[in-house]
């Protein structure tokens, strides 16, 4: 008889919480330990799944050494046992697109590549007319519509034209990125090589942070088996396509996920941003015609092509369409990624998802959209999650990060942060972010220490007018919306 | 640590895209940090000017150019950890370790790290690399000490 298969995450979140040694435990007790991608339920890892007797697929959550024996034992009536895997509402209530597969095999474990067969001999003005309707916007944060990229690198006329993949994922609370390269590495390969086809570029390279190792190594496993299996390189599939991919590693720099400076730094120089026009769409990387999209974005592309475009746009809500990988993060008890079609409100995945503030203490404020994004408060938790929901309530997606805080947060040292963080990452390249920054945190500081009154709130109101309007980029010129939102929905924070 | 040998380094990534960059992390990552002799090298194998390579060792947080201590720990600052107690937990590490984050002494070195995509199983902090999750219920004596012995010279 074969042994029973268990799986255990090897995603770096998983091991953090100890998942080698649980996966050694199964092993000694006989059992065909299969490591996968993290299904992004990080509350629960390390998560593991096993067939029981009865052939449910059942899994148990945070599991520990001295666990394995008893789950053994008791299977489903351990009393870490979640039940059976299709019926866990926190990913059973999910609709995923992009993630579907991740943590359901091995992450090197080669997948079918059925949507990128079925681009391969396809007209590449159809595969943009395909992205076009399906209302893809870039995931990275800007939410720009994906095939406007794509037709302009297109129809722009260069012997060399690139595809930039974005996976410098800095955003605190974010970690889509992480999770696909270490969970479904093929996942974006399929993605950029259909972009490349469409495109009619060539090269691509990934761009992914130093601070993600192990998404490294996956990633790097990853390309060289593509290009062992004919899914990269020369005559893809044995079809007439040529696609170049490489991975490119960081050295440690926020700033390096705006587009441009991360174009310069991938040129091996100081990651300063280039001001705009031109896009890199029409001037990117050596100048030539590139596409530079967010490792979601990409990531998209199979489950479009094979679904159709028309299937992914009813999903969400028009022009906000498809899904979105929303990341919950911070105070929150069932924290993780929750990929689901854009509309769902903040509450259903703070309170639904996440079943609200780990501490037990009553939840305050959730900054969404990484460290530029805004702090709202309870009466916005009602809002749906769209572009333009958001952004009437001045607002923004960005890469889908979602930080919980309960009620002993401070938001005057949280605007201090936002100052602070600006200071430390500005490439230092515009006057306003880099010493709008400077300036921001010192007159928070003063604040702070209860030596600030109106004059000092004037002066911020002030210094992000200028940051705003006249910075190169939106780490300047974004800086001032968790600030201004901070001070306009707590402003008994800033009163000391 | 061993000394490498920087001018292979270099020349194994001249004419690479993004080369010089490359080539001073691979330095980094060898040897732990890139000295000025080091970017002396880089400079001439990439034939630009000092003044260059100098310009980029600055602007990156990796590329550091003094050795680093045995025992490196990473605390991450950003806004998901601060939620769950990361400011508590630094000022901990601070008074165990007797430095103050961003400064080394001979045992140790104390960096701020922005996110390290562990977000939802904070405070997220490594040692030496290795990571670790959930900081406020972690005995930190046990965790320096454990690592303080695998990262010895």
């Amino acid at each position: 008889m074969a042994s029973t298969r268990v799986h255990i995450p090897q995603d770096v979140a998983a091991v953090a919480s100890g998942a080698d040694a649980v996966a050694e435990a199964f092993a000694a007790a006989g059992l065909d330990v299969v490591r996968t991608g993290s299904r992004g339920g990080c509350w629960a890892e390390p998560m593991v799944e096993m067939a029981e007797d009865s052939g449910t697929r059942s899994v148990w959550r945070n599991v520990t050494t001295d666990d394995v024996p008893e789950i053994l034992k008791r299977g489903s009536a351990h009393p870490k046992c979640l039940g059976a895997l299709d019926a866990i509402d926190w990913l059973a209530g999910q609709h995923r697109v992009v993630f579907d597969r991740c943590g359901t095999d091995h992450p090197l474990a080669l997948p079918p590549t059925v949507a990128l067969e079925s681009c391969l001999d396809v007209a590449p003005t159809a595969l943009i007319d395909e992205i076009e309707t399906s209302g893809l916007r870039g995931r990275g944060g800007a939410g720009f519509p994906a095939h406007i990229k794509w037709r302009t690198v297109r129809d722009t006329p260069a012997e060399q034209k690139y595809l930039v993949c974005n996976a410098d994922e800095g955003d605190s609370g974010t970690f889509a990125d992480r999770l696909l390269l270490e969970g479904d590495p093929f996942r974006l390969i399929e993605g950029m090589t259909i972009a490349a086809i469409a495109t009619g570029a060539s090269r691509g390279f990934v761009y992914l942070r130093s601070e993600y190792p192990d998404a490294e190594r996956t990633f790097a496993a990853a390309l060289k088996r593509a290009y062992e299996q004919g899914l990269l390189g020369k005559g893809i599939l044995g079809s007439a396509h040529t696609f170049d991919l490489e991975l490119f590693v960081g050295a440690g720099a926020y700033i390096c996920g705006e587009e441009t400076s991360l174009l310069e730094s991938l040129e091996g120089r100081r990651g300063e941003i280039r001001a705009k026009p031109p896009v890199p769409a029409i001037a990117g990387l050596f100048g030539q015609p590139t596409v530079v999209h967010n490792v979601i974005s990409y990531a998209a592309v199979p489950g479009i092509m094979q679904g159709g475009g028309d299937a992914y746009a009813e999903l969400g809500v028009a022009p906000s369409t498809g899904t979105m990988a929303f990341q919950l993060a911070g105070n929150v008890l069932r924290g993780g990624l929750i990929e689901v079609p854009f509309g769902i409100t903040l509450a259903e995945i703070v309170e639904g998802y996440g079943g609200g503030t780990r501490s037990g203490r009553p939840l305050r404020t959730v900054q969404i959209g990484g460290p530029l994004g805004a702090y709202l408060g309870r009466e916005d938790l009602d809002t749906p999650l769209t572009y333009e929901a958001m952004a009437n309530i001045g607002a923004g997606i960005g890469h889908g990060g979602i930080v919980v805080f309960d009620d002993t947060v401070d938001l005057a040292e949280q605007a201090h942060y936002a100052f602070k963080f600006c200071e430390v990452e500005s490439c230092g390249k515009c006057t306003p972010c880099r010493l709008g920054s400077v300036r921001g945190k010192e007159t928070m500081q003063t604040i702070l220490d209860g030596r600030g009154g109106a004059r000092e709130l004037t002066m911020i109101r002030d210094l992000c007018e200028v940051m705003e309007s006249a910075s190169l980029c939106q780490m300047g010129g974004m800086t001032p919306i968790p600030v201004l939102s901070a001070m306009e929905r707590f402003p008994e924070d800033f009163k000391r | 640590m061993v000394k490498r040998d920087v001018p292979a380094i270099a020349a194994r990534h001249l004419g690479r895209v993004g080369g010089v960059l490359q080539a001073l992390r691979e330095v980094v990552l060898e040897q732990g940090f890139v000295s000025e002799d080091d970017q002396r090298v880089v400079a001439d194998v990439f034939n630009i000017s000092r003044a260059d390579v100098r310009g980029i060792v600055s602007f990156y947080e990796d590329l550091k150019t003094q050795p680093p201590a045995p025992l490196r720990v990473r605390i991450c600052q950003a806004e998901a950890c601060q939620a769950v107690g990361g400011r508590r937990f630094t000022r901990a590490v601070e008074e165990r370790l007797g430095i103050p984050v961003g400064e080394q002494n001979e045992r140790a070195s104390i960096e701020a790290v922005y996110c390290l995509g562990l977000c939802a199983q904070g405070p997220a902090f490594t040692v030496n690399e290795r990571p670790f999750t959930h900081a406020d219920k972690l005995d930190l004596d046990s965790a320096l000490d454990l690592l303080g012995e695998a990262g010895s010279p």
